[in-house]
């Protein structure tokens, strides 16, 4: 195993035989090549979606400085670390991976190529030429939480959730506090479908929880299925990743969106600039990576100066979704009264705060 | 009146949920009661899928999608008929390429049907049936296809134990050489069972993006045709038994999302819930089917074997 690994330290510096800071092959070489890997499809909606967004208006804005590829459908195994590895062969300077399970094949080629940069989405392991970004989705939750605590009628609200992960978690528990904070009588449902994107899943999941009485339903998974369930029942639904109110007008209140365009432009620049170096960006409202999309003419004017007023909080810092004091379902303190969450303990979060009805599965 | 509702509506989506693997698992039985095994399911049904969803979208007419889907399946079975069948491939090794093959190809040409969406095919009621309470809404509305599909089940039980057809065709899965000597079409007779099975899986997949989601996304197929294969292994080549089983695994994915939503107390992991169709599903077939001599009496003896006439 040593062997291995040494000999593969050797091949990797006689590739990057040269120690010249990140940019300066970029500017030699003409344009700066840029690499892409998607976990799924692009589609038409969704995370990759929003990553390719992201990816598009960076290419627009750079024009001819910048040379894009990207690969999609690149499943979470020892296939990424050959992709990855390929597009680092291939003179990519800076490869962005937009998914959690490439971490480790990120870390490794990482350090196989020093001379280039690899941007991690969602990730937690950083290296000298390895840096992390992620967006607050619990911020955008807490908002649509709003609507859906507004516009319910039976007081039940339905999620179709992915994996009992932190980042999921802090999604319903945000969108549940802010649900009860408009009308407290609310609860909310959660089926898991142990799933990222299986729409024949998702949509039993919702038509299961809307024939148990939910009247609002969301989802933290990729595809459409739920908002396409909720129009055909008319019920409302609200969108997550990308906007979903053309798959059904009349259901999508809103949607939480995720804009990464703006990042993949300064990381870029600062790439050519020869300035970027590995960071761990979390960004939200404040940053612009977290949005909410148009709400629907149904939603009343009340809650939309509510929702106005908290995000022009959000934006400007002033308001976090996790402020004490939150119990969770078993009535036990997870944070004291005036206090605010601060990142590491959102990101260990393990249980479901007050008002969700579900039992959350053992992991 | 509330909970005879919720339980009807749950039978019911059950029932929905199992629909795609009853018809595919069909097909594919009469296929190996010939002695083909055709592994390709999961590339036909996508290939059903997109066709299916492609002749929706620009027909609008839902018979229209179940038949294109039908010829897609047809189209990739008579590829997987022309390798094993007529160049005497290994039918797995072809089957596996078959189902790689289709679902890359589905998501090549479903690229420009990846952004849009049909409305869902309405419920047919049946008259007088749907009245019935508790039974009524669970079995007695839905799309006509699924009223089809138990046609089908009726039709399939009949052609293979009440006709002589049927009785040449597992004639032709126990013995090749035995039937080709007694004067039957061998090959003739594997190309149409293996047509079939193609085109059901192809209106399995049609009906998936069709009636069930009703979207075209690539990877929507998501295992289904390989569980619509194992299934018939596990309900050992019996059509009313590929019933159960459809139902059964419908009706446990449903029941396990009913019972998270419903917020009963809960100590299983997730993963274990996930499992649990596919776990219910199979103890219960290999229970119902535990003994080995009618295991043996009911599996295709020549499945499997690629077989010329001179030999």
């Amino acid at each position: 195993m040593t062997s291995r690994r040494n000999l593969i330290q050797q091949a990797a510096g006689l590739t990057g035989a040269s120690m010249l800071p990140f940019a300066a092959q970029a500017q030699n070489a003409g344009p700066i090549k840029v690499g892409y890997v998607y976990v799924s499809p692009i589609g038409d909606a969704g995370w990759t979606f929003q990553h390719d967004l992201g990816r598009r208006e960076m290419e627009k804005s750079l024009g001819a400085k910048v040379q894009t590829r990207f690969i999609e459908s690149v499943p979470e195994g020892a296939d990424a670390e050959r992709v990855i590895r390929e597009l680092a062969q291939s003179g990519h300077s800076v490869i962005f991976g937009t998914s959690f399970g490439y971490m480790n094949f990120m870390e490794r080629v990482a350090k196989q190529f020093p001379k280039v940069a690899f941007v991690h989405a969602t990730g937690y392991k950083r290296g000298p030429n390895l840096g992390t970004y992620n967006a607050r989705f619990y911020e955008g939750r807490y908002l649509t939480g709003l609507v859906a605590g507004r516009m319910t009628q039976s007081n039940i609200l339905g999620y179709v959730a992915a994996f009992p992960i932190p980042e999921v978690l802090q999604g319903i528990n945000a969108f549940t506090m802010a649900a009860r904070s408009i009308n407290p009588k609310v609860e909310v449902r959660v089926v898991w479908v142990n799933s990222w994107y299986d729409p024949g899943k998702e949509r039993d999941a919702a038509n299961t929880l809307m024939a148990q009485g939910a009247d609002v339903v969301t989802h933290h998974t990729d595809s459409t299925a739920v908002v396409q369930a909720a129009q055909e029942r008319g019920r409302y639904a609200i969108g997550y990743h990308s906007d979903m109110s053309k798959y059904g007008a009349k259901a999508h209140l809103t949607a939480a969106t995720h804009h990464w365009g703006a990042y993949y432009i300064r990381t870029i620049n600062e790439a050519i600039a020869g300035s970027w170096k590995p960071g761990s960006l979390w960004g939200g409202f404040k940053e612009g990576m977290v949005k909410l999309a148009p709400l629907n003419p149904a939603v009343p004017g009340d809650v939309r100066e509510r929702i106005a007023k908290i995000e022009a909080d959000l934006t400007a810092g002033k308001f976090h979704p996790f402020s004490g004091s939150i119990l969770d379902q078993d009535g036990k303190e997870r944070l004291g009264a005036g206090k605010t969450m601060d990142d590491n303990t959102l990101n260990s979060m393990d249980y479901y705060v007050q008002g969700v009805a579900s039992r959350l599965p053992k992991k | 009146m509330a909970g005879i509702d919720l339980a009807s509506a749950l039978i019911a989506a059950a029932i929905f949920a199992g629909t795609p693997l009853l018809i595919v698992a069909l097909g594919e039985l009469i296929t190996e009661r010939s002695g083909v095994l055709n592994l390709g399911a999961e590339g036909m049904m996508a290939m059903g899928a997109i066709a299916g969803f492609a002749a929706a979208y620009h027909s609008g007419s839902a018979v229209l999608a179940v038949l294109a889907g039908a010829l897609a399946g047809i189209a990739c079975a008579l590829i997987f008929g022309l390798l094993a069948i007529s160049l005497l491939a290994n039918q797995v090794a072809c089957g596996l390429a078959l189902s790689i093959f289709g679902v890359g190809l589905a998501a090549f040409v479903g690229k420009p049907y990846e952004a849009l969406s049909l409305t869902a095919v309405p419920a047919w009621p049946l008259p007088v049936l749907s009245d019935i309470p508790l039974v009524g809404p669970a079995l007695f509305q839905h799309p006509p296809i699924v009223y089809v599909s138990w046609l089908l089940l009726a039709a399939v039980i009949i052609f293979l134990h009440h006709t002589r057809a049927g009785l040449v065709l597992r004639a032709i899965g126990e013995s090749p050489a035995v039937a080709h000597q007694s004067g039957y079409p061998v090959i003739a007779v594997r190309y149409l069972a293996t047509i079939f099975g193609g085109a059901m899986a192809g209106v399995g997949g049609a009906f998936l993006s069709v009636f069930y989601t009703p979207l075209w996304a690539e990877g929507m197929v998501a295992g289904r045709g390989w569980i619509a294969l194992a299934l018939v292994v596990f309900a050992t080549w019996r059509p009313a038994r590929v019933l159960l089983g459809a139902y059964l695994f419908g009706g446990m994915l449903i029941a396990q999302l009913f019972v998270q939503g419903s917020g009963l107390e809960w100590d299983i992991p997730s993963q274990w819930l996930s499992a649990l169709p596919y776990l219910t599903t199979i103890v219960v077939l290999v229970l119902i089917s535990r003994r080995p001599e009618l295991i043996r009496l009911n599996s295709p003896v020549s499945l499997g074997r690629v077989w010329r006439p001179d030999n």
